[in-house]
């Protein structure tokens, strides 16, 4: 009708990257660099299916990648200094990121502002905390921690799929479905489309703002939890930048910057398209990493451009009579 | 009481309402009754009041004064979501549904069948099919309202309102973007909803669809009520003249005899001039000296007329000349070349600059004249600026006060003082008096007046025809886009203009009524 959806172009973008890698490097295609490519990523799937809420209601959440910069020095300061049990840190933290987010998102509804400089002010504040808190790395030994990282489900071929690759296609399936088949669901494209209309026919546009952004703070809290994982430490200096690495990611993915489209599925493919350029930079081994942003940089690039193009065919009067039965 | 001598007893009754907006008065008073079953017209031309009245019955703006029942209870609704919850829905032109979800999420939105709380889809897509079908549509429901016409987005939003249980439909200028096929579709569909008992309040403009469609007729003016009228005993004429007309009582005039019209030179000239869609070709003579006026009801083409002569939209075909010289207009910065001046109908939008003061919004139509390299002294423009102040007595006389903070009269001022500091030779004038207390109007009447015994040539557009009538020369009357007549001298009276307006329309209306 309007052409391919822009997640199937995402899929075919990632398809065809993918082919392209494993033909100049054919061990890329094997359940190792799969599963390795899922746990070195999981942090930014977690934090990015909150940002896809957000982006698809019209907002935008910066504050993200401080988040989970506080929750690794948190967490790691909480078990090795101050004596906490790691699930008690855990439950703590993301509790904390929850009230965290939802402030955000009552201060966005009651004050009228622009998200942009709400959760622009979050990330300031979460970053200045967690060096507040500690400005050196601070190592992880609890024995939770090699426990978890030493599991792992062995997947034909070889590969490992990591606990936090696990939590990661839980959390992605989940916010699909959260996404798709709920009323809460509908109401955040409702709030995407048009605020003003969504608040008119009905949809609670400030509680639904409040749950929004309490959603993606409480995933970055999440996703802080897993960084911490992946590391085995605590640094305020860690996932700076990870909010853009996420936007990216979720705009690659076919989601509205303007909010009112989008989906998981989508967005999960844009941090795999992420990954995959980061793999093919390690297998060929003389480029630079920063040609992962590069890469990234010019695929952002091309989407928006996509996007406009896709949008301003839907703006042109395409009228279907749509038949009158009587 | 009056109501209950009533023979069918109201379904939504509106008493005494009033409603003002700073100093000025939108509503006075105003009564509206609607009965259960009934499609009810509510009739005025521009900033008469219909939009206030709606907004106020249905708790967009607090009212002033007045009562609303609705079945015989009295309901003061705070917003439209507590209207609708009371049983008044309101569709706007401007469809309020969310063109990004599914036609079945735009019905169910906020209520969908739920399981174990996830939305039953299915069921919902199922639901939706069945209440649209009764509408006369068959649609995808699961794909993006986006996808279809306004039409069936405005008869969605109509099924979703009634769904929410409406007892009371209003429908505001409904029919303003949709063709005639798609008018009867809504029409069929309003039909079928009086016949269920809804009461349905009908706004437009359109008067061929109101005797199309509707049982009676209230009309505003003013902020004030007219009338209310059986439609089928309302004849065409009459209806224009509550629409229109003040006291029809003929106004004396300082006009120039039509003799010595010939006599004065023509200072533009638009031959054949107009634009596929837009107006229909037209000869128009603007001389030196002289005042013509553009009447007509909203809609007729006469701001079109305005816009094509000042440049803001470019003619398709036909000739246009200054003092005999052939120019094209095709922007207004070619407009304001050949020293012409435009001071639009939306004064706040289209004109001041409400932020800036009095002296800066006088000298920003000469400042653009110059260019950017040749800027206006501070004393130039204190001194063009006091000029003006003085010759338009603009109040109060300080040409440091911003413009938002002015009365409308006085803002009117400003905006004519932009454009004759340009030292312009034609001046067009979109409803002068628009929205301007009555004092105010005869001020703006008499520098019309005086603008013209200086040499200038105006084209002015009025609604109000007591008006048009006191200030032209000539009156062009304008009907479905296009110039249908041009009265001169004696022949200028508020009845001729309206036999004018209404001449093709009686017509038209007997046609459709055999």
């Amino acid at each position: 009708m309007k052409g391919l959806p822009p997640v199937l172009i995402t899929a075919i973008v990632l398809v065809a990257g993918f082919a392209a890698c494993a033909v100049q490097f054919p061990n890329i295609a094997s359940t190792r660099v799969v599963g390795n490519l899922l746990t070195d990523n999981a942090f930014l799937g977690i934090v990015a299916t909150g940002m896809t809420f957000v982006i698809i209601s019209g907002g935008i959440d910066l504050s993200v990648g401080s988040v989970i910069g506080f929750t690794t020095v948190f967490v790691a300061l909480a078990i090795e200094h101050w004596g906490v049990p790691p699930l008690v840190a855990f439950v703590a933290i993301l509790a904390l990121s929850a009230v965290f987010g939802a402030a955000m998102g009552a201060i966005i509804h009651v004050f009228d502002l622009p998200p942009f400089i709400v959760t622009l002010a979050g990330m300031f504040l979460a970053r200045g905390a967690s060096f507040l808190l500690s400005t050196e790395s601070v190592p992880i030994s609890a024995p939770v921690y090699s426990t978890v990282s030493d599991f792992a489900l062995r997947m034909p071929g070889g590969g490992r799929l990591t606990a936090i690759a696990i939590v990661m296609l839980v959390i992605v399936v989940g916010g699909a479905l959260l996404l798709q088949l709920t009323r809460f669901g509908a109401n955040v494209y409702a709030l995407g489309g048009n605020r003003a209309t969504a608040s008119l026919m009905g949809v609670a546009v400030g509680k639904m703002t409040v749950k929004i952004y309490m959603l993606s703070s409480l995933l970055a809290g999440l996703a802080g939890i897993v960084f911490s994982f992946y590391t085995s430490a605590g640094y305020s200096l860690s996932a700076v930048g990870v909010e853009l690495d996420s936007i990216a990611a979720v705009v690659i993915g076919g989601t509205l910057l303007t909010g009112g489209q989008g989906s998981v599925i989508g967005t999960f493919l844009g941090v795999l398209i992420q990954g995959m350029i980061q793999t093919y930079i390690n297998f060929d081994g003389t480029l630079s990493s920063w040609w992962t942003k590069i890469a990234t940089g010019i695929l952002l690039f091309a989407f928006i451009a996509l996007q406009q193009g896709l949008v301003a065919l839907a703006r042109r009067p395409a009228a279907k009579p749509g038949g009158a039965v009587s | 009481m009056e109501s209950s001598l009533d023979p069918a007893p109201s379904l939504l009754e509106v008493r005494g309402i009033s409603k003002s907006f700073g100093a000025v008065r939108a509503l006075q008073d105003v009564d509206f009754a609607l009965r259960a079953g009934e499609i009810h017209a509510l009739l005025g031309e521009n900033g008469a009041g219909k939009s206030t009245l709606i907004k106020v019955v249905t708790g967009v703006f607090p009212r002033d004064a007045g009562i609303v029942r609705l079945g015989g209870e009295e309901v003061a609704p705070r917003s439209a979501k507590a209207a609708l919850q009371a049983g008044i829905a309101t569709v706007y032109q401007e469809v309020n549904l969310l063109p990004n979800l599914s036609v079945a999420q735009n019905l169910f939105l906020d209520r969908q069948p739920m399981r174990f709380g996830i939305v039953r889809e299915g069921e919902m897509r199922r639901r939706a099919k069945t209440l649209l079908t009764e509408f006369g549509l068959d649609l995808d429901v699961a794909a993006p309202l986006g996808n279809y016409s306004v039409a069936i987005q405005h008869v969605t939003a109509i099924a979703r309102a009634v769904d929410l249980s409406a007892r009371v439909l209003i429908l505001d200028e409904p029919t303003a973007s949709l063709d005639r096929h798609e008018v009867e579709i809504l029409f069929g569909v309003m039909r079928q909803l009086a016949r269920r008992g809804i009461g349905i309040v009908f706004v437009s403009h359109f008067l061929d669809q109101v005797y199309e469609i509707s049982d009676r007729i209230t009309v505003l003016r003013n902020g004030r009520l007219v009338g209310e009228r059986e439609t089928a005993s309302l004849p065409r004429l009459e209806l224009i003249r509550m629409m229109l007309g003040r006291e029809l009582a003929e106004t004396t005039s300082a006009r120039a005899a039509a003799s010595e019209l010939k006599a004065r030179e023509i200072c533009a000239s638009f031959e054949n001039y107009g634009k596929a869609g837009y107006i229909a070709p037209f000869n128009l003579e603007l001389r030196h000296g002289e005042v013509v006026g553009l009447a007509g009801l909203l809609g007729s083409g006469r701001t079109e007329t305005a816009r094509l002569v000042f440049g803001a939209e470019r003619a398709d075909g036909g000739q246009a000349r200054v003092e005999g010289a052939s120019v094209r207009l095709q922007s207004p910065r070619d407009g304001v070349r050949q020293g012409f001046g435009y001071c639009p109908e939306e004064r706040k939008t289209d004109g001041i600059v409400a932020e800036l003061t009095v002296r800066e919004n006088i000298v920003l139509a000469l400042q653009a004249k110059r260019g950017l390299h040749r800027p206006l002294s501070r004393r130039e423009q204190d001194e063009i600026a006091n000029r003006y102040v003085k010759m338009l007595d603009i109040r109060p006389p300080d040409p440091e006060r911003p413009v938002g903070l002015l009365s409308g009269g006085n803002q009117q001022k400003v905006l004519l003082a932009r454009w004759l500091a340009t030292a312009p030779r034609l001046l067009v004038l979109d409803e002068p008096t628009r929205g301007i207390d009555v004092g105010a109007h005869a001020e703006i009447i008499r520098l019309i007046r005086e603008l013209c015994d200086d040499g200038l040539a105006l084209l002015v557009i009025s609604s109000e025809l007591d008006e048009i009538v006191t200030y032209s020369d000539r009156v062009v009357v304008l009907r479905d886009r296009a110039h249908v007549e041009e009265l001169t001298g004696e022949a200028i009276d508020v009845g001729n203009i309206l036999a004018a307006i209404a001449a093709d329309n009686v017509a038209v209306a007997l046609e459709a009524h055999t």
